[in-house]
């Protein structure tokens, strides 16, 4: 299988290749459109500032690509800041509006819930809790947690597109989201260990069968 | 629940893991990627590699651990040793770690910590923090260049301005209870898990499980706990210290 990871220039390429490959995939790094059209599945990465991405998709016509993917069914991942490109809006430094393929906005953890202070970013390993599971999404694994690392969560989503969330300070933050054939999971895959490679594993096999 | 982190740390020099390694499952003790596919099989949260290399070739050794760790490992690691620049920030970073640890030459000029944040993310940027107490200051000062050289902060006023400056983590040594088994600075770690909103990871002095616990518990509640020498000489391993957090009740991978 062949997945097109979207290179604009945003964040470390380097692990989800890796962890790709290990996982018997053929990777293309690349923004070129025709290259990424022989791919079967397409992988939007991110690290960084929400503004600068959206403002490099636009410079290079990959967010009209991207569109065009989601109207024609095309297997979508995006992995932390490209699952947050994937929503409608970012208040990130400036309101900036997104992809849109799902409903909700990306916003900044306050730092205080209930009088209660917790840590901004939300780094570490956190427990997967799944509400809706997707085809694509067999049984669990034993291993429950993955590895987040991230100040900004999305909000006001759709229920019915949430797929996992995890619980930080009675904060529901949306871990995996699904919609068609988009997916979103703002935690770091390639780098969550066991449940990490199952979740990627599974997400393939629910490509191979589209 | 976010569970607290358990994070094995790697001196390494001129490309090998220093530090005597007794482990009978390891083939080459002295090769950092086995150290770490080894510590990731026992349930580390996260690695940390120093590297101490002397030479300009000991750090292009480096390069190559980072891409050969990258490319083995499915967890976290950060690298901290001998970065100056933005451009080695890049370097290593590029090479596939998570997160770049600086130290003296943060305390040398401040604004690396800023550039580094504004171009990777705060979540990149580890400020790593030796702290001393100062009876004459009547705090924890810093020190640079392992412990040799005293600067005027303080470890709480460092600490703030790392995170000011755009630190996302930091990595505070106690160097009264470096090496002393005796259990972690608690008085320090509170202080300035206190100060700052960023996750701080507690080093210095971890002997046995109890310690982690000690550290990590809610009255001083470090975010991540790391050691050295009591997981290279296998005088508790990393699967025992979570067992042991796990049973007295503190969230764990």
């Amino acid at each position: 299988m062949k997945i097109g990871v979207i290179d604009y220039g945003m964040g470390n390429l380097f692990s989800v290749e890796q962890a790709l490959k290990r996982l018997g995939c053929e990777v293309i790094i690349t923004a070129d459109e025709k290259a990424l059209d022989t791919a079967d599945a397409l992988l939007l990465p991110g690290v960084g500032a929400f503004p600068d991405a959206r403002k490099r998709l636009a410079e290079t016509n990959l967010d009209q690509y991207l569109q065009k993917a989601q109207r024609e069914n095309r297997p979508l991942l995006g992995i932390c800041l490209g699952m947050q490109l994937l929503f409608e809006q970012s208040d990130e430094v400036t309101p900036t509006k997104g992809l849109g393929f799902f409903k909700g906005c990306i916003k900044r953890f306050s730092g205080s819930q209930e009088g209660q202070a917790y840590r901004v970013p939300h780094m570490g390993w956190n427990e997967l809790i799944v509400t809706n599971r997707p085809a694509w999404l067999h049984n669990e694994v034993s291993a429950k947690h993955v590895y987040f690392v991230h100040s900004f969560y999305a909000t006001d989503i759709v229920e019915s597109e949430l797929v996992a969330y995890a619980d930080y300070f009675g904060i529901q933050v949306p871990g995996i989201v699904t919609n068609g054939s988009v997916t979103g999971m703002q935690f770091h895959p390639e780098k969550s260990g066991e449940l990490g490679v199952y979740l990627l594993e599974q997400w393939l096999k629910g490509v191979k069968a589209c | 629940m976010l569970t607290k982190r358990i994070i094995p740390c790697l001196d390494v020099k001129e490309g090998r893991v220093v530090k005597g390694i007794q482990f009978v499952s390891i083939r080459d003790a002295g090769d950092p990627v086995e150290l770490a596919k080894f510590y990731d099989e026992q349930g580390a949260d996260e690695l940390v590699f120093l590297d101490i290399s002397a030479s300009h070739e000991g750090r292009e050794t480096m390069i190559d651990v980072v891409r050969q760790t990258a490319a083995t490992l499915a967890i976290p690691f950060t690298v901290g040793g001998g970065i100056r620049t933005l451009d080695d920030m890049k370097r290593i970073l590029r090479a596939g770690a998570d997160k770049v640890s600086v130290n003296t030459s943060a305390l040398e000029r401040p604004a690396l910590i800023q550039e580094g944040s504004d171009y990777f993310g705060a979540q990149c940027i580890v400020v790593a923090i030796d702290a001393r107490y100062s009876e004459e200051d009547g705090t924890w000062m810093v020190y640079t260049h392992g412990g040799r050289n005293k600067t005027p902060w303080s470890a709480i006023e460092w600490a703030k301005e790392a995170v000011r400056l755009g630190a996302g983590e930091i990595l505070l040594t106690s160097m009264n209870q470096d090496g002393e088994k005796s259990g972690f600075d608690l008085a320090l770690t509170k202080a300035v898990r206190e100060a700052v909103t960023v996750p701080v990871i507690a080093s210095g002095g971890a002997g046995h499980a109890e310690h982690f616990y000690e550290v990590l518990a809610q009255e001083v509640d470090a975010d991540a706990a790391l050691a050295a020498s009591i997981f290279h000489y296998k005088e508790t391993s990393v699967a025992q210290v979570k067992e042991y957090l796990r049973e007295k009740g503190v969230a764990v991978r």
